[in-house]
């Protein structure tokens, strides 16, 4: 079974572009937010922005918006390993 | 054809005699034959079993008395380390899936190799150059680690024998894994015959991918571990160092992050082979195929969940002993599922006893023991008295030895005929295996006993009191080793004497028995059509020559 | 018998039938891809960890951190995730000299984020803050686990922009001499995959050790 075309949908200069403004805003927003002290809520941010980033990054520049559900599970699953990890280390570090 | 068999072209070469681009040695080592690539992991496999073994009779005479025996404290500390290093890195872990693996999970698809040959042979050369390394690390300055394989923290990095490279060493083999895992879950995805859907797929094949999502995700965790230790060892960076603000407990959490898992990457296949041989010799449908398929996902999945129950007596929060205890109790529930299933495969079968379902037989019994010991070493009562005693060393031989190791001697003797074309003595097998259990139950029941009454795992000294018990190991161990012996000589034997043996020696349905002994190079004259699923026994699932049986 | 065995070897069709799989190829790299975030995974456990641990002392000790560096990286890396991604669409569209000078200058990107690291590194190790360093001893512990941890992941951070780089160089060369063209460029792709995920690992990166304020 010769399956050799990789995207149906080609995505085209401009796309990219915008994406790629959207992540230098995110960064300067992330920068100038860290001065503000949010208390506790500081790093949640922080990391929100960053996911955000991560899932501009991933879904266009990856391509994976427009892969097939194999691959969206596959990166999933990888994701859920690793929360999984942190949340159990983390029964027994907060509660030492 | 009727029934599957093929006509097989009568100057058909099988893959040791089809002539490819190199000869001789080269042949092999320069080879992208996912056959020819099993077949070298099994020979250095069998060397470092070996070695291994000799490492663990050596321990035994050592414990024969409570003083120095044949050798001084710190040797017996880099023995058991090292025992532990290879058995798990060299054996256990990459056994089924390297060697049977890597032969017959593309046949059984309907494939000619897997998606990444040259990355296959890529994963050969680090098994071997990580093995190579682990030995070495016994001979070099300082000699092998003293830490146990589990290379704890603050130990490992003040310890002053050669740490930074046994830990390299295990380091290599776990990239061997991960390259291994990628290229099974690719090939699985990627490359089944037209027909095979993901519930046609045989058994075994399942617990392939189930296991290779461990490797893939859980190894690199270890891998990264282990390049802190050598980093810390080396530069003082202070992250494991408690003496620097670093906290040992953060260490064993990442470690057993991996090793947990690892026992599933170690087992899950052996569960699959189980599936094989079980359908074969009772001459019936496997009961419950997806629920022993999914089983294996879930296993696989819960496996992340329990690490926390090594550490129990570490010093670790209570809310997560209490967490870890509760999910521990779970992953015996997939696993009792597949149990069951097996059972009742065969019940009102039209069973064939023969030797791969003895070993099969044989393996119920010990794997029963070891996992409803592991029950008692979940809760926590009892674990704070058993931790770190003989009876963790009894489970967990009784599960990994004798649970993969007992199906990796039912692997070799199922699928002896197909891999060489030729048959060993059945007569001697059945001693051998028979020699075998019975070594195995007094060697490692026994140390149930001793961890009970309060001897720790990995001391070198003891009280009187645990005298008898210990030299009832040790004898029970020359048992087991001599009916290993037997069985391996046997083998052999089969190898260079035996009687030449038919396409289909057991009556097997999966697309294996489908080819002949041995194999030609690229499996299959035509792509096979599947029409049905793996283990039917009363019509054709796989039509051999699509091509020209169809038109 | 044994020569007519020899013949027919001979005229047997060749083993390596060309049986291209694109998206096998890509699920690999994906794949692997995976395991590297995994392997990052176990450090940003470890960074997770003990900033709960110390959290005073991670804010004291990356004061020493410079910020504008910091976010001129970001910017440098996310830049060359745009310009390796677009070297792709101009490949498919047959603009192939485009496509290699949006390569070079990929590189480029990778190369100026080294040289930063290098004077960044350059910097601290001249202040004694370094593994066993001088400056080390005046510090609290999360201090040390903090620096312990900026060498280790940066490092290993680095040292994938390295692989990048070469894995880039690599398939420059075959678009040069026409391997990898608009129709058979998964290797470009691949390529492109790894790198982004380099950015996306320093994404993550920047605010957990510049950020914290």
């Amino acid at each position: 079974m010769a399956d050799n075309n990789t995207q149906e949908h080609t995505a085209g200069y401009g796309l990219y572009i915008m994406v790629w403004f959207g992540l230098i805003g995110l960064t300067l927003i992330t920068a100038s937010v860290a001065g503000i002290n949010l208390g506790s809520i500081t790093l949640v941010v922080a990391l929100m922005i960053a996911a955000t980033k991560a899932l501009l990054v991933g879904n266009y520049f990856m391509h994976l918006k427009f892969e097939s559900r194999v691959f969206k599970i596959f990166i999933s699953v990888c994701i859920v390993t690793f929360l999984i990890m942190l949340i159990l280390t983390f029964s027994d570090l907060s509660f030492r | 054809m009727p029934n599957g068999t093929i006509a097989v072209h009568p100057q058909e070469l099988d893959f040791y005699h089809e002539k490819g681009k190199h000869s001789g040695i080269l042949s092999w080592l320069l080879t992208t034959d996912h056959k020819r690539i099993g077949l070298m992991y099994l020979f250095g496999m069998m060397i470092f079993f070996f070695t291994a073994v000799t490492l663990g009779v050596l321990m035994r005479l050592e414990m024969l008395s409570s003083e120095n025996t044949i050798m001084q404290p710190q040797t017996y500390n880099s023995i058991f380390t090292l025992h532990g290093v290879i058995m798990i890195f060299l054996f256990i872990i990459p056994g089924i899936p390297a060697v049977f693996g890597n032969f017959f999970m593309p046949i059984q698809i309907g494939a000619k190799d897997v998606a990444f040959p040259r990355l296959n042979l890529l994963s050969w050369y680090l098994y071997i150059s990580g093995g190579l390394f682990a030995i070495i690390s016994l001979f070099t300055f300082g000699g092998a680690a003293d830490t146990g394989w589990t290379f704890y923290v603050p130990y490992s990095i003040r310890s002053s024998a050669n740490v930074s490279m046994t830990v390299f060493a295990a380091f290599v083999l776990g990239f061997s894994s991960i390259l291994t895992g990628l290229n099974f879950i690719t090939t699985i995805h990627r490359m089944r015959a037209p027909g095979m859907t993901w519930f046609r797929m045989p058994l075994f094949v399942w617990g392939l991918y189930a296991t290779a999502w461990i490797q893939l995700l859980a190894t690199p965790v270890i891998g990264i571990t282990l390049v802190l230790i050598i980093v810390e060892r080396a530069f003082g960076v202070g992250i494991f160092d408690p003496a620097l603000g670093g906290d040992p407990l953060l260490y064993q959490h990442l470690f057993w992050i991996y090793s947990h898992p690892a026992v599933y990457i170690m087992i899950l296949p052996a569960f699959g082979v189980v599936s094989e041989i079980i359908p074969t010799f009772a001459r019936k449908d496997i009961f419950g195929y997806r629920q022993i398929a999914l089983s294996s996902l879930a296993i696989a999945l819960i496996g992340y969940l329990v690490w926390g129950h090594h550490m129990f007596s570490s010093g670790i929060s209570n809310t997560s002993r209490i967490v870890f205890s509760l999910l521990t109790f779970l992953v015996a529930i997939p696993t009792g599922v597949k149990v069951f299933n097996w059972v009742a495969s065969l019940y009102k079968g039209s069973i064939v006893f023969d030797v791969p379902l003895y070993f099969v037989m044989a393996f119920m019994f010990i794997f029963s023991i070891g996992g409803l010991t592991g029950l008692v070493q979940g809760a926590l009562p009892t674990d704070i008295h058993l931790t770190d005693t003989y009876f963790i060393v009894g489970h967990f031989h009784y599960v990994m030895f004798g649970g993969m190791g007992t199906i990796f001697f039912a692997s070799l003797h199922y699928w002896f005929p197909k891999m060489f074309g030729k048959m060993y003595n059945k007569r001697v097998a059945y001693i051998a295996c028979t020699l075998f259990i019975i070594g195995f139950n007094i060697m490692y029941f026994t140390m149930f006993i001793l961890g009970y009454e309060g001897m720790p795992r990995r001391y070198y000294h003891y009280l009187p009191q645990y005298h008898t018990l210990h030299v009832i190991v040790t004898i029970g161990s020359w048992i087991m080793v001599s009916g290993i012996i037997i069985m391996f000589a046997n083998l052999y034997r089969g190898l260079r004497y035996g009687e030449k043996a038919e396409q289909n020696p057991w009556g097997g349905t999966t697309l294996e028995w489908k080819v002949p002994s041995p194999p030609p190079v690229e499996n299959f004259d035509e792509t096979p059509l599947v029409v049905a699923g793996p283990y039917v026994h009363d019509r054709e699932n796989y039509i051999m020559h699509p091509g020209k049986e169809l038109h | 018998m044994n020569e007519n065995l020899e013949a027919v070897a001979e005229q047997a069709p060749p083993a390596e039938h060309i049986h291209r799989d694109d998206i096998g190829s890509k699920m690999g790299m994906w794949l692997f891809l995976l395991t590297e975030v995994l392997l990052f995974g176990g450090l940003f456990l470890m960074y997770a960890g003990y900033r709960f641990l110390y959290p005073d002392d991670f804010k004291a000790a990356a004061l020493e951190l410079n910020t504008m560096v910091g976010t001129i990286n970001t910017f440098i890396l996310l830049t060359s995730s745009l310009s390796i991604a677009m070297s792709i669409v101009a490949l498919r569209r047959e603009q192939k000299k485009l496509c290699i000078y949006l390569l070079v200058f990929t590189l480029l990107c990778g190369l100026i984020f080294l040289i930063n690291k290098y004077y960044e590194w350059g910097t601290k190790i001249e202040h004694g803050i370094y593994p066993k360093g001088p400056a080390m001893e005046d510090l609290a512990n999360g201090q040390v686990v903090y620096f312990g941890l900026y060498y280790v992941m940066t490092g290993l951070h680095a040292l994938h922009v390295i692989a990048g780089m070469t894995f880039i160089i690599f398939v420059l060369v075959f678009i040069v001499r026409n391997k990898v063209t608009s129709t058979n460029y998964m290797k470009l792709e691949n390529s492109g995959l790894y790198w982004h995920l380099v950015d996306i690992i320093w994404i993550f990166l920047y605010p957990l050790f510049y950020l914290i304020h």
